[in-house]
């Protein structure tokens, strides 16, 4: 048999991508720390910061091999092994074929998904969880929730010959998700939601002003989001190729399409376009470009980003309506979002742009492939809410998850963590 | 002995300050409060959804002057602090007992 060998043009864009998408983490957490008030601000980033230390220990542990390993021959678990990776060293990446790439730097790209989707869904609950009982959440989730359903959406399989061993449900039946609108952003909305039910709504939520207290700090974050995200986007291709080049761009355009779509509706429905609208308009698009990047024409992803982008600014009021107190919008931003790319391939999906994907609706294709992106859909939706919804439950009935009210009223940053965000040398604070 | 107080707003401080140095005041303190009247609040929107901004920021200066001086005094605060549009401000005047200047202990008008 052949020896394939390393390809180092490929790997030094895995390398670098895996890096652009841990900056993502970071980011989230200045996008998400500028959106609540400034007394529980370093908290709430807090909550991405530990993610990163959490997830890298475990994935190393046996996260990879959950999610990622075939051993096992199952469509709904990679393996499970406490091999802590020794034995990968020298190996190359295997999914659904051999990847000219080491398999640990495959393992680090996919390490920066499985912290970046706990993550996310740390927005749902902002000023009122107990630190501790995030980080518990946190473990369990990703042992539970994240590693399975990557492998069902990521997993391709081991491929020896013409046999493959071990592809995930949903890879196995081509359902489309090139970067993880399913596995990391219906999987975080979907659990966003169920936390913001397990934790209440926060003490006067709709009835004081919650803003913003740093829509710089908003702004910044999102910047760094949409910088890194072209390492989730294109970096999913596995290798410096035009299948990267295409991800690449739609990825750009997707995100400029839904910022205009955003303030577009806020400029029609409040009279002014706003700068978190903008903030929160890249997010949309990066977040609906993300399974279809690879698979449709940049024109399509102009017209995704600007439905992403027009739409979640219409969703995120919802939870008035519906009275969760989804304190960031994981759910109008990340869910919607989600859905809205997944779906969006079964439509614009083309076999020119990509010959591993299928036509959607508008070229030919009929509903098979809009079929088979809602089974997507449903499964991660329905498998994440509910499991959520236990872990959280069980969390908040032994160890309690929520704080207690004084503290959730003189704020977390105080009582979590002995820290206050800005000090600005009043003289009741012993600052001069 | 009087205390002029006067809310104002805070884009006005550096029109009233100039006026009331050139009308031969020398000392003032001046604080950053939040407050409300005739004018309401305002309203910002964020994804969406309207807060209404109750407390306004104002900006407060005091001034000790003598009874005489009093109401020259309010006039020139009136004139440069007035954009005559809603929430300009009110300003107030309250009797003062007495006055010490604390590095040389001298009292009443001569401390002002």
């Amino acid at each position: 048999m052949d020896q394939i060998v390393i390809n180092t043009g490929d790997t030094a864009w895995v390398l670098v991508s895996s890096a652009l998408v841990l900056l993502m983490t970071p980011g989230l957490a200045f996008f998400y720390g500028g959106m609540v008030r400034a007394k529980s601000a370093l908290n709430m980033m807090m909550m991405s910061m530990v993610t990163i230390g959490i997830v890298s220990v475990l994935w190393v542990i046996y996260g990879f091999k959950l999610a990622f390993g075939y051993e096992a021959n199952s469509p709904w678990y990679g393996s499970i092994s406490l091999s802590g990776l020794g034995d990968a060293v020298n190996a190359l990446a295997n999914n659904g074929g051999e990847y000219p790439i080491p398999l640990l730097a495959f393992a680090t790209f996919q390490l920066m998904f499985a912290i970046i989707t706990p993550a996310l869904i740390s927005g749902a609950i902002a000023d009122r969880a107990r630190f501790v009982a995030w980080g518990i959440f946190v473990a369990i989730w990703v042992t539970l929730v994240y590693f399975p359903v990557a492998h069902w959406v990521f997993a391709f399989g081991n491929k020896v010959g013409d046999t493959i061993t071990g592809a995930g449900f949903l890879a196995a039946r081509g359902v489309e998700d090139f970067a993880g609108g399913t596995a990391v952003h219906i999987n975080a909305g979907a659990a966003g939601l169920a936390l913001a039910i397990v934790l209440g709504k926060r003490i006067g939520w709709q009835r004081s002003p919650m803003r913003p207290h740093s829509l710089p700090l908003v702004l910044l974050g999102a910047s760094l989001l949409w910088f890194g995200w072209f390492g989730f986007n294109a970096g999913s291709a596995l290798g410096a190729n035009a299948i990267a080049g295409l991800a690449l761009l739609n990825t750009q355009v997707a995100a400029g399409a839904a910022l205009l779509g955003w303030i577009l509706v806020e400029k029609i429905r409040d009279g002014h376009p706003t700068t978190l609208g903008a903030a929160s308009g890249v997010v949309a698009g990066l977040v609906a470009i993300t399974p279809a990047c690879a698979f449709v024409a940049p024109w399509a992803a102009v017209v995704i980003g600007l439905i992403a982008g027009g739409f979640c600014a219409l969703a995120v009021g919802l939870k008035y309506r519906f009275g969760f107190d989804d304190s960031l919008d994981v759910v109008g931003v990340h869910f919607v979002g989600g859905v809205i790319g997944c779906l969006s391939i079964g439509f614009f999906g083309s076999s020119a742009v990509n010959s591993l994907g299928l036509d959607g609706i508008f070229y030919g294709g009929g509903l098979a492939l809009l079929g088979k992106q809602a089974l997507g859909v449903v499964l991660v939706t329905f498998y994440s809410f509910f499991l959520t919804l236990l872990i959280g439950f069980a969390i908040e009935k032994t160890i309690g998850f929520r704080v207690k009210n004084d503290a959730e009223l003189v704020g977390v940053d105080q009582t979590e963590h002995a820290e206050s965000a800005y000090e600005m040398g009043g003289i009741l604070k012993g600052g001069r | 002995m009087k205390l002029i107080t006067a809310i104002i707003k805070p884009g006005k401080l550096d029109d009233v300050k100039a006026a009331l140095r050139e009308a031969g005041v020398t000392g003032m303190t001046v604080s950053e409060v939040s407050g409300v009247g005739r004018q309401g609040g305002h309203v910002e929107v964020y994804r969406g959804s309207e807060y209404p901004i109750d407390l306004l920021q104002k900006v407060r200066i005091e001034i000790l002057a003598k009874k005489e001086n009093v109401d020259a005094l309010v006039e020139v605060i009136v004139k440069s602090a007035s954009t005559g549009s809603i929430g300009d401000g009110k300003i107030w005047v309250t009797p003062v007992e007495q006055v010490v200047r604390v590095r040389t202990g001298e009292n009443g008008e001569n401390a002002i």
